[in-house]
């Protein structure tokens, strides 16, 4: 059965990635269609209700700059934000909130229901639709035959996913949905690298069973912070506080009586967990000299009663995860809605994929989120975007958008999977950044929004409102820098009082934003020294650029020495036994990882500066064929 | 595109004779400019004094300008050409380091003239071969220099780094986590710790003989075959003590000597058979340890005996290039001197001595010797670095920045490190702080 017109891009999966996808073609004017075994589950939450936190908050602003979903859609649905590492510098600071699942849904589905050229379809897919080595569209559950330039498959822990609570186990998709089974047996017959993963979640909690008189409140940040550069600001729904308590010996004590019946340590699981997400009997068995593990109870929405307990997901048997809750401080008479569990599932080895996100051996296939390996809403939808974004430039024979190390927190995240691959669920930290300073949560829009505007994101109006801003920094910048202060014309005083010394020498106004002590609004209200700019968010650039000067010049100069080799592409289908001089080892690890570029392969892990400049010598060589 | 601008010691190292330097990239001519005066014209040689950062005199010799495009390497190259000699080359090249060239990789050179079209394409494969020889050669030589106290020194040193960013990067990512965290005042002290350390260890390791070190060539073979007498008759004085008997050298000896002014550190090892009482045991693994560790093998044999490397106990290491020496000739009257693959000597007699200097001097050739030249002075320019980075880290402390520059300058100190050691990728960090923390909610 065909069914027409074609799209140009199909998005399967209605996840944090899908929506990203699509919604990022359809803006980009793709007709796009969005695939989904289920259309009430767009924009579910499947682990815990938050977005944000630090490094995952710079993705949010990274999406955001694009114009994407994520933060338009927490900014309705948060109910509790707080800004992390606030007494840390600007590149480390980073947002997060707490979401009312269903207000987020809610708001994920309004702002793709916005999108004219966008049509969701429920139905599942059960095939690719392969001719001459492309994938040109998709088979799905009641056989439609449905073509498109570009397929991005976003669908998540769905492939081969088994469930483990204690000693049972059975196939299943998160939280009640069906396994994608049919698509994975297709996927493993292509040659595609498949590996094994699990993560997992705790048990969910009745509100009404909890004694909240014996914990600590932990309150959001007042004003409340927002996310979206295009939210209006008063978006937020009702604040709450979240809880905290924590396990104690009694805990570890019923833990460490029922780890035999752990499929965690009974052999029952092979998937590979996250070290920085343990489960609380990984926990236990690993720290057991900690006395207590802290536990966050994060509530799962304004009408909802139901919460969850950030800390102890577990996949022990339901008694014993009965018993365990009831052993905590203010837990005694909880009554446990749903019980925790781990799921192992199927990955694709991202080291197949170019660092777009199209396959390297089925060109129009895109992949992203989980399946690529990595974990948490964030980086699936940052995935979602970048693939979105090039499912239509190749529709459009547009150059890809492959984002670079230096330039966001998607390049980083996407050059480690692509080159090193994962053996755990890929998770964002600020310290992955090595040009972290640059990479900040402040300036996301400024290094980013040009990219959106050339992919047709950005729409005039927004354009010129963003150059405006952007001029601004700049000019203020200029007449700090510009602007002298003489110690005469700042006086003994005011210097001792503003600078906790006198003045010695002349100094430009940029030279005395430097100093740790000083602030803006106290420096343009210095003699000669004002008026400043209105604009909060105008000096806010100021002041860090001023600040961080000497280590983002230190940065963009490696950057450049660097260019080079991030230039130079490796043809697809370079024969490494060609080029001479390699070690066997260094020849293996290229073909394993096959890099995209020369700054990639020095970056494998193995990798010689030699080997990288005999690679540089045969690339070399090679060019010089070819227009000779 | 940015490119950096290199520099190496084109000539052996050795005593006396001239030495070049060559630098190549868009800053050559201005560090000719700083130090050694205006650029003279293409392709001229001028005698200039080569200047220190007070003014002082370094060297004196000829200054060469080759301006890009039309130079070897396609780019600025300018060289000078001093006295040589390891202290003074050492000297101009630290000089040329901190007005900001960079040491060359191995093989750089060709490598840039050949990126910049300067050599045809038939001379790719020679490109591929230097880079190659070179930095296998660069490889031993590094691992030479990192050997000893050196080595445990810079261990040391990243582990103490590696310990303070596990505790700073885990303070900055996992903030909700409740983390054994480090004061900002106790993280100044353990970087003025690390810093007093960085600097211990760069004095030590710059002091003394090291860079005139060279190469090392092992004297091995089976007892009595005049192992000594050869060391001796190499070092023309008595270093090792010579009997006739079998097994008296039980320790490993060595000397220094230059070739032509090419340093060399020879060792005399203790004969190699089955059996023996422990000491002689424990002086034969000492023997087969310096010999995997050599640059060569003089593997000595007595004239008229049987091949010795069909003996279990004379096994040679996998890798080194050995030269086999039959010593003794004026027992059975053989001519002297290179026979294809082997050197006739006496070392009685001083017969065919030197055939084997000679023929010392062109295997180990001049990117082995450079190699172990500039091995060092790598390790101690990023040990110098490292420091710089450091000095940065404790003044932020000091000054209330934010921990998240003070992170960034120990992370650049750790890369400077990881140039000595090998890098610790932020996987290994990650690793360290998943292991140290109950991380994860």
């Amino acid at each position: 059965m065909e069914h027409n017109p074609s799209s140009d891009v199909i998005v399967v999966g209605g996840g944090h990635a899908g929506t990203e996808a699509a919604s990022a073609a359809a803006r980009m004017g793709a007709r796009t269609l969005l695939l989904t075994q289920s259309l009430d589950t767009i924009g579910q939450m499947s682990c815990n209700p938050a977005i944000g936190g630090i490094g995952k908050g710079h993705l949010v602003r990274e999406i955001d700059a694009f114009g994407g979903i994520m933060g338009r859609a927490i900014d309705r649905a948060g109910i509790q934000f707080r800004i992390l590492n606030q007494r840390k510098g600007p590149a480390v600071r980073a947002t997060r909130a707490q979401a009312d699942r269903a207000l987020y849904r809610q708001a994920v589905r309004s702002l793709l229901d916005e999108l004219d050229n966008l049509t969701l379809f429920q139905d599942t897919v059960q095939d690719l639709i392969v001719e001459g080595g492309e994938v040109r569209g998709v088979v799905t559950g009641m056989g439609l035959r449905l073509r498109a330039g570009a397929v991005v498959l976003t669908v998540g822990t769905f492939l081969g996913g088994r469930i483990h609570i204690g000693d049972h186990n059975r196939s299943g998709g998160r939280a009640g949905d069906a396994p994608s089974i049919a698509l994975a047996e297709r996927l493993r017959e292509l040659p595609l690298r498949v590996g094994r993963l699990k993560t997992g979640t705790p048990p969910r909690i009745d509100a009404r069973s909890i004694d909240y008189a014996a914990l600590a409140e932990q309150p959001g940040d007042d004003p409340a912070p927002g996310f979206s550069r295009w939210s209006r600001g008063d978006e937020h729904p009702r604040q709450v506080p979240c809880h905290i308590t924590h396990t104690n010996p009694e805990t570890h004590a019923i833990i460490a009586g029922a780890l035999d019946r752990s499929p965690l340590f009974s052999g029952e699981i092979d998937g590979v967990g996250p070290r920085y997400c343990p489960s609380i009997e990984d926990k236990v068995v690993r720290f057991g000299d900690r006395d207590g593990h802290q536990i966050f109870l994060e509530p799962e929405g304004l009408q909802t009663r139901e919460v969850y307990p950030n800390g102890i997901s577990t996949s022990l048997p339901y008694d014993t995860q009965v018993a365990l809750v009831r052993s905590i401080r203010g837990l005694e008479q909880a009554h446990i809605t749903r019980p925790g569990y781990a799921i192992e599932y199927d990955y694709l080895d991202p080291r197949d994929l170019h660092p777009g996100l199209e396959s390297l051996h089925l060109p129009g296939l895109f992949l992203a989120g989980q399946i690529n390996g990595t974990t948490g809403y964030e980086e699936a939808g940052a995935q979602g975007l970048l693939a979105g974004v090039n499912a239509v430039a190749r529709a459009r024979a547009l150059p890809r958008w492959v984002p670079q190390r230096h330039e966001a927190y998607l390049g980083v995240l996407v050059d480690d999977l692509t080159t090193r691959g994962t053996r755990e669920p890929y998770r964002m930290f600020t310290s992955r950044a090595e040009y972290r300073l640059q990479l900040r949560e402040d300036n996301a829009d400024l290094r980013l929004l040009p990219v959106a505007r050339a992919y047709g994101l950005i729409d005039d109006g927004a354009w010129a409102a963003f150059e405006q801003y952007r001029e601004a920094i700049a000019a203020e910048t200029r007449r700090l820098e510009t602007t002298w202060m003489r110690p005469h014309d700042l006086g003994a005083d005011a210097g001792e009082a503003v600078l906790g010394q006198p003045l010695r020498r002349e100094q430009n106004l940029l030279g005395l934003l430097r100093r740790p002590e000083m602030d803006y609004a106290t420096l343009v209200g210095l003699p000669g020294a004002g008026p400043g700019v209105d604009d909060p968010r105008v000096s806010e650039q100021v002041v860090i650029g001023a600040r961080y000067a000497g280590y983002l010049k230190r940065q963009a100069d490696q950057v450049a020495r660097s260019a080079q080799n991030e230039h130079r592409v490796i043809p697809d289908q370079i024969d490494y036994a060609q080029v001479p001089g390699l070690s066997s080892e260094v020849r293996e690890k290229l073909g394993d990882h096959r890099p995209a570029t020369l700054g990639q392969a020095a970056r494998i892990p193995g990798m010689t500066p030699a080997a990288v400049s005999l690679l540089l010598v045969y690339l070399r060589r090679g060019d010089t064929r070819r227009s000779a | 595109m940015t490119t950096s601008t290199i520099c190496a010691v084109a000539t052996p190292p050795g005593r006396g004779g001239v030495g070049v330097i060559r630098v190549s990239g868009p800053e050559a001519g201005r560090l000719a400019e700083a130090m050694a005066g205006p650029v003279p014209p293409p392709r001229q040689a001028v005698y200039r004094r080569f200047c220190g950062v007070d003014g002082e005199t370094l060297d004196e010799g000829l200054l060469l300008w080759f301006p890009g495009p039309g130079s070897f390497t396609g780019e600025d190259v300018m060289e000078l050409q001093g006295h040589g000699g390891p202290v003074v080359m050492d000297r101009l090249l630290q000089r040329l380091l901190d007005l900001g060239a960079e040491l060359a990789a191995p093989g750089e050179f060709s490598q840039r003239a050949f990126v910049n079209g300067r050599m045809d394409l038939t001379r790719a494969e020679a490109v591929a071969d230097l880079i190659e020889a070179g930095s296998e050669a660069a490889a031993r030589a590094a691992v030479r220099s990192l050997q000893g106290e050196f080595a445990r020194a810079v261990a040391e040193l990243v582990e103490q780094l590696t310990r303070l960013r596990v505790h700073l990067e885990s303070s900055i990512d996992f903030v909700d986590e409740p983390l054994e965290g480090l004061a900002l005042s106790d993280v100044g002290q353990q970087i003025e710790a690390i810093g007093a350390a960085v600097e211990q260890t760069r004095q030590a390791a710059g002091r003394g003989q090291q860079l005139q070190e060279g190469l090392t060539v092992v004297i091995a073979g089976p007892p009595n075959a005049g192992k000594s007498s050869l060391l001796n008759a190499l070092a023309g004085r008595d270093a090792a003590i010579v009997t006739a008997q079998a097994g008296t050298t039980r320790d490993v000896l060595d000397a220094h000597l230059h070739l032509d002014g090419l340093p060399l550190r020879v060792l005399d090892t203790a004969g190699l058979r089955r059996g023996g009482d422990v000491v002689e045991q424990e002086g034969m693994r000492r023997a087969r340890a310096a010999m995997a560790d050599a640059d060569r093998i003089l593997l000595v044999t007595e004239a008229g005996a049987a091949d010795p490397s069909a003996d279990g106990a004379v096994a040679l290491p996998a890798g080194v290039a050995v030269t086999r020496v039959v010593n003794k000739i004026d027992l059975t009257g053989d001519a002297a001197g290179v026979q294809g693959e082997q050197v006739a000597v006496s070392a009685l007699t001083g017969a065919g001595l030197p055939a084997l200097r000679r023929h010392l001097r062109e295997v180990l050739g001049v990117s082995d010797g450079e190699a172990a030249f500039i091995a060092r002075r790598r390790h101690l320019d990023a040990l110098a670095a490292a420091a710089e980075c450091i000095d940065e880290a404790l003044a932020g402390a000091r000054n209330g920045l934010g921990e998240e520059l003070i992170a960034e300058s120990l992370r650049q100190a750790q890369g400077r490190l990881g140039e000595i050691t090998g890098a610790v990728s932020t996987e290994d960090l990650l690793g360290r702080i998943f292991s140290t923390f109950c991380i994860g909610k």
